[in-house]
């Protein structure tokens, strides 16, 4: 094949074309939908589209127009879905507290009768301008920043200004701080143990490295429930080990290492640490075996020489490693769901709680979209690390 | 010397413990008898076998994983192979840096964010709770494992036979499949191991997409451990296990193969 004839070019791109249709259709399209879930917001629209025509000429100071309420008044007894119904209160209510009341109110008197009703006699409140500006930023916008200033723990307030929920009422900033931390000290764990283990691995030779490399590479092949299993009976209050402390007088009554926070340290650690070992031996097996005789020969203590020499020359491997554990580490779900407590749920627990639990996707989306930004990053810089790395080879 | 060796070894021992006994540890717990998954083991029995082999929702679970299994891996090879023969020897301009990268993203999104758009666009488009959906969804994390092994293998492979083929006269599409492909049978073959196990092991995605009628192992096992820990599990995580060392075997085999076959 001549390259680049517009021939072979065909053949590239017709070989290409199935595998980048399919992951268009049921990868990219499934990103794209959860982050729509993320910021739309068709609830109002939906529910209100006359409101939503009729209030648009509205200057949003002075008392809306007849043929406002009016709008609004066939809206709502247009509205047969009881769960839509819910969903438009409660996007109401979210904008200014009241409205369940309100509406309910005035649904049962909007469906009364069929002509027009006179929402201010219905309810006081109708009478105040807020109420319509609540309705007027529901029925306008498709889209809404309150999920992911959710996600954030912000909101905004009845001005439109940004304020911080209190955390006693909203604990997604405290879920990411902890999904970092216990991502940070499962990665700092792998470190101190693939680091030096690694450079064992490098320095011996035949069977000895072959059953280091096997150790580590049996678990990355073993599937992550049956691990993840193994923890969960190990870690019991009356498991091996807590009968071999026992036994040995280290503890009287066993130490609860499950559905706490050292359990999911120990049991990612666990899963994680092939991914850091595997980069470093692979940094390591690349540097010139003449390097610590030549630091030895040179004068330099054999320590001096490691800290000198050996250790800066597998900092690639460390950065790469850490970068894969760690960016692996934020998205789990499996071990700490299984191994840890309610205190100790990631984000990914919370995400799956929205979606499946709670079946609010907006929120899921939202949590969604920042977990995905922090990878995509993490992974933009180990890509470029790594290139980095062949471009210097 | 002395000292340092001896703590390079007892340090190194140590890391091998952690790493292994854990996998150990699970295997015998396979055969008690007793209804406690844990030691010591009253006596020795196979009732959790009978049990994971008999009971409606354990065997169920199993064919499901092979059903799925064996549909993603068919569809993830054949995918995953044409999308590496497109990128092959190309992996220096940034269009096609571009695309590998697109091919390989599927393993670095977290499943959980990759779960909620499936689940939401999979309703829409009528794939939620049908085994077409979950199938899927196992091809679309097992396809870059494909991608990886099969490139690995074509850049190895040696461009003067395809050339040669090429000038006894051999066109195109008769060199790819008489040439090209069979020196990227082993990869492939990896390739598909590999997608296997993926889909065997997938339990994010699956939990999202499936209905209770594709419950497969993997899945089956992750409700059993949150809800009511039996050894049954234990039983599967040999099964698990037994399968892998198969499939690791099956990979050595293929490899030697491959080395015995490469020009010398």
């Amino acid at each position: 094949m001549q390259p680049g004839t517009l021939r072979s070019r065909a053949v590239v791109l017709a070989l290409m074309a199935p595998l980048l249709l399919f992951l268009l259709f049921f990868f990219a399209v499934p990103l794209f939908t959860m982050m729509k879930s993320a910021v739309s917001d068709p609830v109002a629209s939906q529910a209100l589209p006359q409101t939503a025509a009729a209030i648009r000429g509205w200057d949003k100071a002075g008392p809306p127009s007849p043929e406002i309420t009016a709008a609004f008044v066939a809206d709502i007894r247009n509205i047969e879905d009881d769960e839509l119904f819910g969903d438009l209160v409660r996007r109401l209510n979210s904008a200014k507290a009241g409205f369940r009341t309100l509406m309910a109110k005035t649904r049962t008197a909007a469906r009364e009768t069929d002509g027009a009703v006179d929402l201010v006699s219905v309810d006081a409140r109708w009478g105040d301008v807020a109420f319509w500006q609540a309705v007027a930023s529901a029925a306008a916008s498709p889209i809404t920043d309150r999920n992911l200033l959710a996600a954030l723990d912000l909101k905004r307030d009845a001005a439109g200004r940004i304020e911080v929920i209190p955390p006693e009422r909203s604990a997604n900033r405290a879920t990411f701080m902890r999904t970092f931390w216990v991502s940070a000290v499962v990665t700092l764990a792998c470190v101190l143990i693939g680091l030096p283990f690694a450079m064992v691995a490098a320095s011996v030779q035949g069977w000895k490295r072959q059953l280091l490399l096997g150790a580590v590479l049996l678990p990355l092949w073993t599937s992550l429930l049956v691990r993840t299993a193994a923890w969960f009976i190990l870690l019991q209050d009356n498991g091996p080990i807590n009968s071999a402390l026992m036994w040995l007088g280290v503890t009287e009554s066993p130490i609860p290492m499950i559905f706490n926070r050292v359990g999911v340290i120990i049991a990612m650690t666990h899963v994680l640490l092939p991914f850091m070992v595997l980069p470093i031996f692979s940094v390591l097996i690349g540097i010139p075996k003449n390097l610590m005789p030549a630091a030895a020969s040179l004068g330099a203590h054999p320590i001096r020489a490691f800290w000198r020499v050996l250790l800066p020359l597998s900092m690639r491997g460390v950065v790469s490693g850490s970068l894969l554990v760690f960016m692996t580490a934020i998205g789990y779900y499996i071990t700490p769901e299984l191994i840890g407590g309610a205190k100790d749920q990631m984000i990914s627990s919370v995400i799956a709680y929205y979606a499946m639990g709670a079946a609010n996707w907006g929120m899921a989306g939202a949590l969604g979209l920042i977990l995905l930004l922090a990878t995509i990053i993490l992974y933009t810089v180990y890509i470029r690390f790594s290139s980095e790395e062949e471009v210097r080879r | 010397m002395r000292p340092l060796g001896l703590l390079k070894g007892g340090f190194a021992a140590l890391v091998v413990f952690f790493l292994i006994a854990p996998l150990i540890a699970i295997l015998p717990l396979a055969f008690t008898d007793s209804v406690f998954l844990n030691y010591p083991i009253p006596h020795f029995s196979f009732r959790w076998f009978v049990e994971l082999f008999t009971t409606d929702v354990w065997r169920r679970s199993i064919v499901n994983s092979l059903i799925v299994g064996s549909a993603a891996t068919v569809l993830a090879t054949v995918l995953g192979t044409l999308g590496a023969l497109a990128l092959r020897g190309k992996r220096m301009s940034f269009f096609f840096a571009a695309i590998r990268t697109v091919f390989l993203l599927p393993m670095v999104v977290p499943a959980v964010v990759l779960g909620v758009g499936m689940q939401l666009i999979f309703a829409r488009w009528g794939l939620a709770n049908s085994y077409l959906g979950v199938i899927i969804a196992h091809t679309v994390v097992g396809v870059p494992f494909v991608v990886v092994n099969v490139l690995a293998v074509l850049q190895s492979i040696d461009v003067r036979l395809e050339h040669a083929a090429a000038s006894l006269g051999a066109s195109p599409p008769t060199t790819l499949w008489q040439v090209t492909l069979p020196l990227a049978l082993p990869g492939i073959v990896s390739g598909a191991v590999f997608a296997f196990a993926t889909s065997l092991d997938e339990v994010v995605l699956t939990l999202f997409v499936a209905g209770p009628n594709q419950r497969t192992l993997a899945r089956q096992m992750f409700s059993t451990i949150r809800e009511n820990i039996s050894p049954a599990i234990a039983a599967a995580a040999f099964v698990f296990i037994a399968g892998t060392i198969l499939l690791a075997l099956v990979l050595n085999l293929v490899q030697k193969a491959r080395g015995a076959s490469r020009p010398a």
